[in-house]
């Protein structure tokens, strides 16, 4: 038995190191024939990936194993390395995601910082900031704490030993791929669905072994249920698999071309669309993160969930009602007048599942109210779920025809996204970073909590520029929009509107700046907790500090 | 089948199916035999470090 485990682990090495070398042939080939150009410099970075994919095997195969130490005070020997990897990317990605977000608000703003170049044209960067935020910060922090919370909740490894490595580096290759691509001008044109074909492909291969390591990790669990958090991450990688494939189905030009055709055309085109962009919201920026909340909430709160049974009913109500929400993207087009009011219809009653778990979430804080002023984690996961309260008010309000038609197509969108992916999404994030880093590097605590405090303050002030700024540039564009004069001409052209958003947009870049300050507090951080630092200062819990509070 | 006979089937058959679906959730939740079950997986995070 115990001679057997290491070559049973020798044999997927080789069977993964041929795979690559495999693949290296592949990317040379690629570079050799390569259609056009863009697809020359992938096929070269591919060749680069595997490459440094054998060497990463042959110096795994020689190291020693990090987690040994630990193993012993564990119950169970939980692969933490990968979580670990996660964290770092997590936060990396984080930070160059807001700050490419805050380079694109300040083009709007000042439209001479596009340079006159087609690599910094705003219609390149845009994407690359909803992919870099979406994609590669939250796709990482999705894998990294559903890989931390199913072994935890299961009481069981990870399933297989190189397959949540290659989901990791395979996600983050794809990363790469998607965003070199976006600047060198090579995009799909469907919105948080840009990469193209091959790229998808790539993302196909990668999902299913995500969902192959989360089912086979739940296989072996040694608890009789399955917590409600692996049922949100277990929709959250089903949909998104679903979502991802029907939405890139496509046409190559050539098979050593980057550009495609998509399957589907016209309204179809964009009811699919839609249908792909509306869930990556419900399942990932919704499903995904309800995940890290129902384990990182009672973690951080040392409380049990509020309600178990309301968790259930959130649940199951969350996921039939979110898919059949898309069609409100595309009120008063060729959509069928049914499929519209469907949309709106199912958007409405979002209200109640989403408060549902927003008041789950919440109330897990009975009995440790008091955490809200010592802790300042637990401070930022409750500010994410107030967020994610408020912007599944707003959405379900924006989706009512009538409102929407003031609505759409103006910045009050963009606002409502944001205060939904900073104020939710991002800080539910923060909150599990924070709760991971000290117990991944077994450090005491963080570095400075002080730190975290300063963070959610800085963050917290510029979300709220942020939304406030949108709010007021969203419905007063709308209005100009549809403002006639007494003679039924339109009372303000289209640059008159554009003049108007401009003191909004330079709010907006303000805050913009402030979150991404906060990221940089976070990452000075995570990275002084990893090397083991701790700053010396009173404990924020500590009665001096609550006695000095109201005085300092 | 005609496009109307597609739509009009769709309404009853998704008004059904979701008000099944939803008294089944709502029946497995409030399962007075389910609590104990319940009451455990609501303090699991607290089990691991």
């Amino acid at each position: 038995m115990t001679d057997e485990q290491p070559r049973a682990v020798a044999g997927t090495t080789y069977g993964a190191g041929a795979l690559l070398i495999l693949g290296a042939v592949l990317g040379l080939f690629l570079m050799a024939r390569a259609a056009d150009p863009v697809m020359g410099f992938h096929g070269f970075l591919f060749v680069a990936f595997c490459v440094l994919g054998v060497y990463w095997l042959i110096a795994r195969h020689s190291g020693g194993d990090a987690d040994a130490g630990r193993a012993a005070a564990q119950s169970v020997r939980y692969n933490d390395a990968v979580v670990r990897a996660g964290v770092v990317a997590s936060t990396f990605w984080g930070v160059i995601g807001f700050t490419v977000g805050l380079v694109i608000a300040l083009q709007l703003a000042f439209p001479v910082l596009n340079f006159d170049l087609p690599w910094t044209n705003f219609g390149r960067l845009r994407p690359l900031h909803t992919s870099a935020v979406i994609f590669a910060f939250g796709g990482n922090v999705l894998i990294a704490t559903s890989f931390h919370v199913v072994q935890r909740t299961c009481r069981a490894r990870l399933a297989g030993d190189l397959a949540p490595w290659f989901v990791f580096w395979g996600y983050n290759f794809f990363i790469v791929i998607a965003a070199t691509g976006y600047v060198l001008g090579v995009t799909q044109a469907k919105e948080y669905a840009e990469p193209e074909w091959y790229a998808d492909l790539w993302l196909t291969v990668v999902w299913v072994v995500y969902l192959l390591v989360f089912l086979a990790t739940l296989w072996r669990r040694k608890e009789p249920h399955i917590y409600v958090a692996n049922w949100f991450y277990l929709a959250f990688i089903v949909t998104v698999a679903v979502l991802h494939i029907v939405n890139g189905l496509a046409v190559p030009v050539a098979w050593s071309g980057t550009a495609s055709y998509s399957l589907f055309a016209g309204v179809q085109s964009a009811l699919i669309q839609w249908w792909y962009g509306h869930n990556a919201v419900g399942f990932f920026l919704t499903a995904g993160f309800l995940g890290i909340m129902y384990y990182f909430v009672p973690k951080q709160a040392e409380r049990p969930v509020y309600s178990y049974r309301l968790s259930i009913v959130h649940f199951w109500t969350l996921i039939f009602l979110y898919i059949w929400a898309g069609p409100h993207h595309l009120h008063y087009t060729a959509l069928p007048d049914w499929a519209q009011t469907l949309g709106m219809t199912f958007s409405i009653m979002l209200w109640m599942p989403s408060w549902g778990g927003m008041i789950n979430g919440l109330m897990t804080l009975s009995g440790a109210w008091d955490k809200l002023r010592t802790d300042p984690v637990i401070r930022m996961l409750v500010i994410s779920i107030a967020f994610y309260g408020m912007s599944t008010f707003e959405g379900p309000v924006m989706s009512i025809k009538a409102v929407n038609s003031l609505s759409h197509y103006t910045d009050w969108t963009i606002g409502h996204v944001h205060s939904g992916a900073l104020g939710w999404v991002g800080f539910v994030s923060f909150g599990a970073i924070y709760f991971l880093t000290p117990v991944l590097w077994q450090r005491q605590r963080l570095y400075s909590l002080k730190l975290v405090n300063l963070h959610f303050w800085v963050a917290t002030i510029g979300i709220l520029l942020y939304i406030t700024a949108m709010w007021v540039s969203g419905i007063l564009q709308g209005l100009m929009w549809r403002a006639y004069d007494t003679l039924g001409f339109l009372e303000y052209s289209f640059v008159e509107t554009v003049e108007a958003m401009h003191p909004f947009y330079v709010i907006r870049a303000a805050g913009g700046a402030l979150f991404v300050i906060g990221s940089l507090i976070m990452a000075y951080n995570v990275w002084r907790t990893i090397r083991g630092d701790l700053r010396e200062e009173d404990s924020v819990s500590s009665p001096q500090t609550i006695a000095a509070a109201p005085a300092g | 089948m005609a496009y109307q006979d597609v739509v009009a089937f769709s309404g009853i058959f998704g008004l059904i199916f979701f008000m099944v679906l939803f008294a089944g959730v709502l029946i497995y939740a409030l399962w007075p035999g389910n609590k104990r079950k319940f009451d455990e997986a609501a303090r699991m995070p607290l089990k691991e470090d």
